[in-house]
């Protein structure tokens, strides 16, 4: 079981290597870490406290924490969408944290709530052909700018590594050849 | 499907709320709302069977807002998504 100071730690060096802050209101960090860590139980990894999440890895990659939203809406907003990282701005109290709106697309959102709600009875096959489902219309994108590479829907809207916005990200094409 | 109530003296909407177990956001609403002793009803989304899932999902969209938490229904027509209290102190008044 993870603890919730183990919990605490890991968004802490995330949020220092990122340069932002976790959210000032302590009692309000603390049911975010709470809400992390009964994710993390519940579905084995720590995804977003105030998003529906399914429990299968593949329906919910995109809002495990930090999420693939946080860096443009830290940077938009001065907080992720839960409120759990913010701007510098925002800790020291310049900005006030209003809710974020949601960035994840309804696709996705969909998606997410009929994937644990098919009428079938849920047993493993259809499991895998879920997974399968959301594979499909994946594409490796590669940051022109530093080389960093994501398998992603959609490319990212910055880069992790070096900022980059999302102009900067191009597709990459894969081909497979065999010979012999 | 288990709705929980919250009894309140200000009864003079009727407020449903759902939300998420886990959400920071969403119990930040339920606060808000007991502060200002609202009576209101709520459902952890999260908790729900596959079943109960599926209703709360046709119900939300037919209403035409987005599937996110927490959404906050005030007499049935004033549809709130998200922790935004001027709207809600708004709608309550």
């Amino acid at each position: 079981m993870t603890s919730l100071e183990e919990v605490r730690r890991r968004v802490e060096m995330d949020a220092e290597s990122r340069g932002y802050k976790l959210n000032p209101d302590s009692y309000f960090l603390n049911d975010l870490l709470e809400g992390l860590r009964t994710n993390e139980e519940r579905y084995g990894y720590p995804s977003c406290p105030c998003r529906y999440a399914t429990g299968i890895f593949d329906l919910d990659k995109d809002i495990i924490c930090p999420c693939d939203y946080r860096d443009i809406d830290v940077e938009e907003f001065g907080a992720c969408y839960c409120g759990l990282f913010v701007s510098k701005e925002v800790y020291e109290g310049k900005k006030k944290l209003q809710p974020v709106p949601e960035r994840r697309p309804s696709k996705l959102i969909e998606r997410a709530l009929s994937g644990r709600t098919t009428k079938e009875p849920a047993h493993e096959v259809k499991k895998e052909e879920r997974v399968m489902e959301a594979i499909d219309g994946m594409k490796f994108w590669y940051c022109k700018q530093c080389g960093y590479v994501a398998f992603r829907e959609e490319p990212p809207y910055i880069c992790p590594i070096c900022k980059a916005k999302r102009e900067a990200f191009a597709e990459i094409y894969l081909s497979v050849f065999a010979k012999g | 499907m288990k709705i929980q109530k919250v009894p309140g003296n200000n009864k003079k909407h009727k407020v449903f709320v759902y939300a998420l177990s886990t959400c920071a956001w969403c119990k930040k609403t339920k606060q808000f709302l007991k502060d200002k002793d609202v009576e209101y009803e709520y459902v952890d989304v999260d908790l729900l069977s596959k079943e109960d899932l599926e209703k709360v999902k046709a119900e939300i969209t037919s209403r035409g807002v987005p599937l996110q938490f927490p959404l906050i229904i005030i007499d049935d027509k004033v549809m709130i998504t998200g922790f935004r209290e001027d709207q809600i102190n708004g709608a309550l008044a």
